[in-house]
């Protein structure tokens, strides 16, 4: 049982072949988008900091004012980029392990295109001024219920294959069954009642569960089931414990939803409210390490694959970001370090190592593993050019959040002792000078990508991928 | 149990983000449902703001075209507007509303906010703020003059060599002077606060222009004050 539980679902002989099964068309479409919101993404957020050294490029143009394009930042990695590449991975995962294909390959293709549009449309709205003043989001408030549209019919088509799956179920898709509820939910709930509901005080508690809960229901638990996929597939074993998946998950179902309430703490909130969410941050800190537990015990004996698979590099740096992340938010949580980081530069880091560090570096160790097989290609056009994407990105975001960390404490400090307002200025802009070089870094790391990934499918045997997707099995293919 | 759909999707999926919708965000709905929450025509009669009433006086044509005379109706609607050009902005992503009970906050900004202050349709969705990269602007009211913010608004390294805040050409006509949405932001920046019984005393000292703009007490002048009194208060010339 453990067994059978713990590894995809095995292949009969007379079993459903590949192209039946996954649309690799739509796996491809949506890396695709996702990288190009990526590069957008980036983009904006390195002209964003450009504000911070008083060197904005275009400082005359409303449509470039450097608020608004912040905004297009945030929203854009989270919707645009993140949501693109986990549908890619869900298109690529769920029928894999369910032995079924989607709902339906036309509601894919439409899903697909409705998607494109809401983004674009929120980074338009977002840029002609029309912004919803919620964190991460921002988006116009008439694309709200159209996103929540799409999102209920991204749950139905990947929930239909997933309720018809016979057998165990596999870990990944008790994170990908949570997910598709969770988000649908915590967007109705965090989009609409703080804007049309609740106002004042409670309102900022429902918000403060809006953010945590994209983050915390909506990337998270699509990112570790991507994890639980592919880490066993291409480590060719089984991950190490049963017992403790089951602990992260349930832990992380239980606890995660209750900490919304910390990033507002010394509010007017109800303080044992917010003393509840401090509880329950510090709580997830021990689901996580059962969880990274997991992971590094199935990586033992398999080191090499570190240096010898860049998939892997990319996961397993992730999570090492992830622990960072987690166990930084146990401390930050706290009353005694919220009074001097709450509003600096530190919780900007924290955003940056989470966003980029951990699910950023998950999808593109994703894409680096995916994309050369949606294109029918052997392999990636130059290993040398992903050798320099995996160094300057993974040094760039640890430069920028080790650089946003100190940052935030010499500003909280400034703020505390009462200095000038304008020296906590004066005091940050050689942290501000690192993180737009750190930025740079990343983001000449990810055109590195977009372009070897541009050459592998010129180069690719065969230009484009036919409408079946190339003829592969069932079984799962090495790094 | 643990892992069949049934039990993901309805205890993980729907069970416990109810148990966490009730805990985080019903109970303190419910904690502040008995507070009224004004409308935006409500925070107006509460008081025109002085530097609104000088707007008119400073820049009377343009005044007159973008908002007629300074009454409630036309406060109220540039209260809106000046939200929503604050929203859109996202001058909230870099200013917060809300002052803390440490680390000397109150010194700084003034009173610590409390749970009433944000009862009031300028704050849906909330405006605690989540970066503080300049001030806090929950007590921002009278603080500075109005010039001071025009100048700051069109070039904020005029008024403040390090600042890293955007220049918003885009509030000012073509000469210089604030249009209808530059002055809603300002009247807006400038009502925040003014509630409080300390306006515009938010540091224990007034700031030098206050007697000229205002001869009753500053106690007097918290949520009072018909539009004809202010209208009516002495001359008006502001002083840096």
């Amino acid at each position: 049982m453990t067994a059978a539980s713990a590894m995809p679902a095995p292949i009969h002989e007379s079993g459903p072949r590949t192209d039946e099964l996954v649309d690799t068309r739509m796996v491809l479409w949506h890396m695709v988008a996702a990288m190009v919101f990526l590069a957008i993404a980036l983009l904006a957020g390195f002209f964003y900091s450009m504000q911070f050294l008083q060197h904005y490029f275009l400082p005359k143009w409303e449509i470039f004012s450097p608020g608004r394009w912040r905004m297009v930042h945030t929203n854009g990695v989270a919707y645009g980029f993140l949501a693109n590449a986990f549908l890619a991975g869900l298109h690529w995962a769920v029928p894999r392990l369910t032995l079924r294909p989607v709902y339906s390959r036309r509601l894919s293709a439409f899903i697909f295109l409705a998607w494109q549009a809401v983004v674009l449309a929120t980074a338009g709205g977002l840029v002609l001024g029309q912004a919803q003043a919620l964190e991460w989001g921002e988006t116009p408030i008439w694309i709200d219920p159209i996103a929540l549209v799409g999102l209920i019919l991204v749950a139905v088509n990947f929930l239909a294959p997933i309720l018809r799956a016979e057998g165990p179920l596999y870990v990944t898709l008790w994170y990908f069954i949570s997910a598709f509820v969770w988000t649908v939910l915590v967007y109705a709930m965090g989009n609409f009642l703080p804007q049309y509901f609740v106002g004042g005080t409670a309102a900022g508690a429902i918000g403060g569960l809006f953010i945590h809960d994209l983050v915390g229901l909506f990337v998270t638990p699509l990112g570790w089931g991507l994890m639980y996929y592919f880490v066993p597939i291409i480590l060719r074993k089984p991950i190490w414990s049963h017992g403790l998946s089951l602990v992260g998950f349930w832990g992380l179902a239980f606890f995660y939803p209750l900490t919304g309430i910390h990033h507002f703490l010394y509010s007017p909130i109800p303080m044992f409210l917010q003393h509840g969410a401090v509880i329950t941050t510090i709580a997830i800190e021990l689901v996580v390490t059962t969880v990274i537990v997991n992971f590094f015990v199935t990586l033992a004996n398999r080191g090499d694959a570190l240096r010898t698979s860049l998939p892997i590099r990319w996961f397993y740096t992730g999570m090492v970001f992830y622990f960072v992340t987690c166990l930084q938010c146990a401390f930050q949580t706290t009353m005694p370090f919220q009074r001097i980081i709450h509003f600096t530069d530190w919780v900007v880091g924290h955003a940056h190592l989470v966003m980029m560090g951990v699910f950023g570096f998950w999808l593109l160790g994703m894409m680096v593993y995916l994309f050369p097989r949606l294109v029918g290609a052997s392999g990636w056009y130059s290993a040398t050019a992903n050798s320099w994407h995996y160094w300057l990105t993974m040094l760039g975001t640890l430069v920028m959040f080790l650089d946003l960390l100190v940052a935030g404490l010499v500003q909280g400090y400034l703020w505390k002792e009462l200095a000038p307002w304008e020296q906590s200025l004066i005091a940050s802009v050689p942290f501000w000078l690192v993180r737009t070089v750190s930025g740079t870094a990343i983001i000449i790391g990810q055109f590195m990508f977009f372009w070897n990934a541009w050459m592998t499918w010129r180069t690719a045997p065969s230009a484009s991928p036919s409408p079946a997707g190339p003829s592969m099995s069932v079984r799962p293919a090495t790094a | 149990m643990f892992e069949s759909k049934s039990g993901i999707f309805l205890i993980a999926g729907l069970g416990f983000f109810a148990l966490s919708f009730v805990v985080m965000a019903v109970l303190p709905w419910a904690i502040y449902a008995g507070q009224p929450e004004l409308t935006i025509p409500q925070l107006a009669e509460n008081g025109i703001i002085p530097e609104f009433v000088d707007l008119a006086e400073r820049y009377p044509d343009r005044f007159t075209q973008h908002f007629n005379k300074p009454t409630y109706a036309s406060f109220a609607e540039a209260l809106k507007l000046g939200h929503k050009v604050y929203v859109a902005e996202a001058c909230w992503h870099c200013h917060s509303q809300f002052v803390r009970p440490v680390s000397n906050e109150n010194l700084r900004w003034g009173p610590v906010s409390n749970a009433l202050e944000y009862q009031n349709v300028l704050q849906r969705p909330v405006l605690f703020g989540t970066r503080r990269v300049g001030p806090d602007l929950s007590r921002e009211a009278g603080r500075r003059s109005n010039d001071w913010h025009v100048a700051h608004f069109q070039k904020p390294t005029s008024v403040v060599p390090s600042s890293v805040m955007p220049e918003y050409p885009w509030l000012f006509d073509g000469d210089g002077y604030p249009n209808k949405r530059g002055m809603a932001l300002i009247t807006y920046v400038q009502w925040l606060g003014s509630w409080r019984p300390e306006y515009p005393y938010f540091e224990g000292e007034a700031p030098p222009w206050a007697d000229s703009l205002r001869p009753a007490a500053p106690s007097g002048m918290a949520n009072a004050g018909p539009v004809a009194d202010v209208v009516g208060a002495a001359p008006k010339e502001v002083v840096r």
